[in-house]
């Protein structure tokens, strides 16, 4: 069983909601990430899901394409993304670690080269934004080969026969994208998101993840009822926008915010 | 734009990444994925993500099926070589297109050597790029060993792209059209030479076209016929060369 599989399956046994917090690798500088990573743990992170930086991010709002920005400032390369999940790995194996990122370093790199490097690295899952599920037969195949999951987007227009073919290719989880637009945006109508998990579970039996516009405690604990994952991605980064200055400051900032998240997902009012 | 404005439409600058053409594309696909209900993305080039590349490509073939039947007309035969532009590469695939099984006419896209291609300063990645992913379509792009797309220069801002239409990166591997560039220097030469010698003000992109017309022509029989594709005006380019050159307007 994959590290995500099993991570998914103890948190049914509990009946948690999985929280998985999105920070860009690299951001705001590459000795950062792998003490943040730890912070996040400690905070109630179940999964992480790490960004490649890339230079057109053309899923993500303004909040993460700055923080490509300031990574890609120091040349934050994918090679370098592995070296930091390696370096996390050395003290925590058990944490799944998610990569996403677009197509073309993955492209450049090759495809059955980056999955024997990451899976040597200690990745679990790879959601690459820009690749066609209609045409990932040979990066999935790489993937499963080493072990990796394959994890992909369905979003409120997919289409029965496109959520058809998601749930054939994907493993380890589906992240559903709560809303039509870029990460960060202010769109997120709960009842919607409800109403097409219904859709989507009919397709796949992989543990659904949320994703896209989760902004605050109250959104994390209303997602929470419906999804097995919460994802929260551009509020914690522009946390990391307002702490460029003061590094050492964000593991411990972004931890609280992710910790107030946890609580009012599990029903735990923040101070009781 | 002033002329975009006066025809009524609003026009958004783009303010991420380098601010350049691609970002350009990077927010027309953020608002469609936003908007997608009631907004259609339009792309003036043959790039992007499927079918865009094979419905402009099909729309500027008007180009090359006008170009067939008036050569035809007046000449009483198919040319001996086309030439065109390429930045996405919309009016050479346009030229080129209803031309591609006829083996006895050569085809020839120049792209944007910028300040040429040894300094790394130009948009030619058929020329001097690799094969990558970007804006859904596989293709020659501008990047680094890393795979991040690098920033472009032209003179010519319609050619200033880091990628290019995946129908001219299969013509360039199968090898029926020869890829080449002209440098900012050569394409602003070409440019003053037409306007003066035949009253025709061409655009800056097209200017690259005509500057490689030239190079080739000389070692061609006088009898041969080479289409140039003057795919635009030179109007809206007044004020860049006038600021290139010093000149106060």
């Amino acid at each position: 069983m994959s590290r995500i599989a099993d991570c998914f399956s103890k948190l049914a046994d509990r009946q948690r909601t999985a929280l998985i917090p999105y920070i860009t690798a690299g951001d705001p500088q590459p000795g950062v990430t792998v003490p943040l990573m730890h912070a996040l743990v400690q905070a109630g992170a179940d999964l992480i899901e790490v960004g490649v930086p890339f230079s057109d991010p053309m899923a993500d709002g303004p909040v993460i394409q700055a923080a490509c920005e300031r990574a890609l400032l120091h040349h934050t390369s994918l090679h370098d993304v592995l070296d930091m999940v390696r370096k996390f790995r050395a003290d925590d194996t058990e944490t799944p670690v998610i990569l996403m990122g677009y197509l073309n370093p993955v492209e450049v790199w090759g495809y059955e080269d980056f999955a024997r490097a990451a899976a040597a690295a200690g990745i679990d899952g790879v959601l690459t934004v820009d690749m066609p599920p209609e045409e990932a037969g040979g990066l999935t195949a790489a993937f499963r080969a080493h072990g990796i999951d394959a994890i992909f987007l369905l979003s409120p227009t997919s289409s029965d026969k496109r959520m058809e073919i998601i749930s054939k290719s994907a493993s380890g989880f589906i992240y559903y994208v709560s809303f039509k637009g870029v990460t960060g945006a202010n769109r997120l109508d709960v009842k919607a998101v409800a109403d097409k998990l219904v859709e989507v579970r009919k397709h796949t039996d992989l543990p659904v993840g949320v994703g896209f516009g989760i902004r605050d405690s109250e959104s994390a604990a209303n997602v929470a009822h419906l999804a097995d994952a919460v994802v929260v991605g551009s509020v914690l980064v522009s946390k990391i926008a307002g702490l460029t200055g003061t590094p050492d400051a964000i593991p411990g900032a972004l931890a609280d915010t992710l910790s107030e998240m946890r609580c009012a997902m599990d029903g735990i009012v923040a101070g009781s | 734009m002033s002329i975009m404005r006066l025809l009524g439409a609003e026009v958004v600058a783009v303010e991420s990444g380098s601010k350049t053409l691609k970002d350009a594309l990077n927010e027309a696909m953020r608002d469609w994925v936003t908007n997608v209900d009631d907004t259609f993305y339009v792309i003036g080039t043959v790039a992007g993500p499927h079918p865009y590349p094979v419905m402009v490509r099909d729309f500027q073939a008007v180009i090359g099926r006008e170009t067939r039947h008036q050569v035809q007309q007046q000449a009483g035969r198919l040319p001996d070589a086309l030439v065109a532009c390429i930045g996405g590469g919309s009016n050479a695939i346009g030229l080129f297109h209803p031309f591609l099984e006829d083996s006895e006419v050569a085809m020839f896209g120049v792209e944007a050597g910028g300040e040429g291609l040894a300094t790394g300063h130009h948009a030619a990645p058929l020329c001097d790029g690799k094969a990558g992913v970007l804006h859904g379509n596989r293709t020659y792009l501008m990047e680094d060993p890393n795979g991040q797309i690098i920033e472009t220069h032209s003179i010519s801002a319609g050619l200033d792209y880091p990628g290019v239409g995946p129908e001219h990166a299969w013509l360039k591997d199968s090898g029926r059209v020869v890829y080449d560039s002209v440098t900012d220097r050569e394409a602003l030469a070409a440019f003053h030479e037409v306007t003066r010698v035949e009253g025709i003000m061409p655009a800056l992109e097209s200017s690259h076209a005509l500057s490689y017309a030239a190079r080739i022509a000389p070692d061609m029989d006088k009898d041969r016929i080479i289409v140039v594709n003057l795919s635009g005006r030179g109007d809206k380019d007044v004020h860049t060369i006038a600021a290139m050159e010093g000149i106060t307007i």
